[in-house]
């Protein structure tokens, strides 16, 4: 258990959280790239990148947001304004849209963080028109919210219900190795993609274990 | 791979630099990363942005003056620009008779551009958007992000430019830009792959003596990769790939593009079995434009896009146009 949170999602376990996913993008943002090469135009990471300096960035200074709704929902909107692609609109209106669930809950436990996840995949749902099985982010974010939704209304504490959906994200990341994309980019390779791991998947899994690191559960 | 830059991380914003260096009738944002024209917009006429990331010049920045483009948002390289940059392009030029937005069809530039459209809409302006999916290299779109935006991409733009300047409504000109994408086909090749500035490899691997067929526009690979072949070979597969999906009968326009790497010698060589290939199939080609105008970098190959003409449309592309890029009459 960290000193942060660990119960609920209150501003510091938010901020905590969208810290360590810049963290865990920056570190991993070669792998991104990497990934994004074979299938892509080689720039998930860089792109991702960008937009974790601007976040650091945006969650300093005089106009720093105080809750977690609004630290959630000014990630979002720094991601949308820096990242380009298709990831920026995806990952920038995930975050704002947990956010936007998340206002007036100063700290939320586990009902309410699943409810704000489930918004937030939702949207991503909802924008890029992707269902499970395609090849893309809804992989992993989709069993992940699942994960803890079976968790929390199993009265799982939040630590370990988090660390259930971080698994099923990587389970749902690797799932796409021999999938055959069907939106976006990769999706132009036909066959040709399949035996390639999704990039955006796999910076969805990084997006979970930071909430996971945030709220100091076990890996 | 050698790149003539100073700093890998500013090659875009240095290139913009480099335009509002050489073009006083440019207005260049730096902060935006929008390339717009000088001296704002023309009272009653249709504002017309484009943009998609950077790497594909002169699309689309070079396609910024009179007859054409309004204003260019330019992304990252091979990376759409974000909707702030969009909507700043798109209140810059709005006279009130609203903004078409000319988008090709890939993920990030629709989401990017409809979130821009939005915003645009919640400030009053006006907004139509013309997406352009014209490469036949996607052949299964149901199971697919769906059609890239490719070569007519340029025909869009430079036909629904000379009729906005002719003071068309904004209703007309975005039904006009769907006509023209509806008449239009795409299809390239790639005989290298390209190197995105500051990178160490090329996007994809592609040993000498092989090509990429079915490319698209952002260095991502194609379709399938099949020995090299000889210019006619390129000509017919190129020209059998769009005649099967749309009947070359007519007159049409042609565009023999470059991907950035391969000289206009060897265009014009590959342009003259195009051509033929087009007439074997019963199409008329009246007018023609070769070279590099919708590229990949450094990337080498090519792209034949064709677009059915008809007496409107043959107007509109002969009318004057003054861009870095394209510049006739007048």
């Amino acid at each position: 258990m960290s000193a942060v949170g660990g119960t609920a999602l209150d501003a510091d376990a938010a901020r905590a959280w969208v810290r360590r996913f810049a963290e865990l993008v920056q570190e991993s943002a070669v792998e991104l790239t990497d990934l994004d090469r074979p299938i892509g135009d080689s720039d998930h990471g860089v792109n991702l990148r960008r937009g974790a300096v601007a976040v650091l960035a945006a969650l300093d200074g005089p106009d720093a947001p105080a809750t977690a709704a609004d630290v959630l929902r000014a990630a979002g909107t720094t991601l949308v304004s820096t990242v380009g692609g298709a990831s920026g609109p995806l990952y920038g209106t995930a975050l704002r849209r947990v956010g936007k669930a998340l206002v007036g809950v100063d700290a939320a436990g586990g009902p309410e963080l699943a409810r704000a996840l489930r918004a937030g995949v939702d949207a991503v749902v909802r924008l890029g028109g992707a269902e499970v099985g395609d090849a893309t982010m809804v992989d992993a974010l989709l069993p992940a919210v699942e994960a803890l939704e079976r968790e929390v209304a199993a009265g799982t504490a939040l630590p370990e219900a988090v660390g259930a959906a971080v698994r099923a994200a990587q389970e749902g990341a690797e799932s796409t190795d021999a999938l055959v994309a069907r939106k976006g980019r990769a999706s132009y390779l036909g066959e040709r993609s399949a035996g390639h791991r999704d990039p955006g998947a796999v910076s969805s899994v990084l997006l979970l274990r930071a909430l996971a690191d945030a709220l100091g559960g076990p890996a | 791979m050698a790149q003539l830059l100073n700093d890998p991380a500013e090659a875009v914003p240095d290139a913009l630099r480099g335009m509002a260096a050489c073009h006083p009738d440019l207005h260049v944002d730096l902060e935006n990363r929008v390339v717009r024209r000088a001296g704002g917009p023309r009272p009653g006429k249709v504002g017309l942005v484009s943009g998609g990331g950077s790497g594909h010049e002169p699309l689309h920045a070079g396609f910024v003056g009179h007859g054409m483009l309004d204003a260019a948002c330019c992304g990252a390289v091979f990376t759409s620009p974000v909707p702030d940059q969009v909507l700043a392009a798109t209140k810059a030029v709005d006279s009130g008779a609203g903004v078409l937005h000319v988008v090709k069809n890939y993920t990030g530039d629709v989401l990017n551009f409809r979130m821009a459209a939005e915003e645009a809409d919640e400030e009053d302006v006006r907004v139509e958007t013309v997406l352009v999916d014209d490469d036949v290299a996607v052949t299964d779109s149901t199971w697919t992000a769906g059609r890239r935006g490719t070569g007519a991409t340029l025909f869009v733009e430079k036909v629904v430019g000379a009729a906005a300047e002719e003071g068309l409504e904004l209703a007309e000109l975005a039904a006009l830009g769907r006509e023209v994408v509806s008449r239009s086909r795409s299809f390239g090749v790639a005989l290298t792959a390209c190197t995105t500035p500051g990178s160490d490899r090329p996007g994809f691997d592609l040993a000498a003596g092989e090509m990429e067929v079915g490319i698209g526009i952002h260095g991502e690979p194609g379709r399938e990769r099949v020995p090299l072949a000889p210019a006619r070979e390129v000509a017919r597969t190129s020209v059998t790939a769009i005649a099967d999906d749309m009947p070359l009968d007519g007159e049409v326009l042609l565009m023999v593009n470059g991907m950035g790497g391969t000289p206009l010698l060897e265009l014009y060589v590959l342009a003259a079995d195009v051509r033929a290939a087009v007439e074997e199939r019963g199409g008329r080609v009246v007018r023609a434009l070769v070279g590099n105008y919708v590229t990949s970098l450094e990337m080498q190959g090519s792209m034949v896009s064709v677009c059915r003409l008809d007496e409107r449309l043959t107007r509109w592309w002969d009318a004057p146009v003054q861009t870095p890029a394209l510049r006739w009459g007048r």
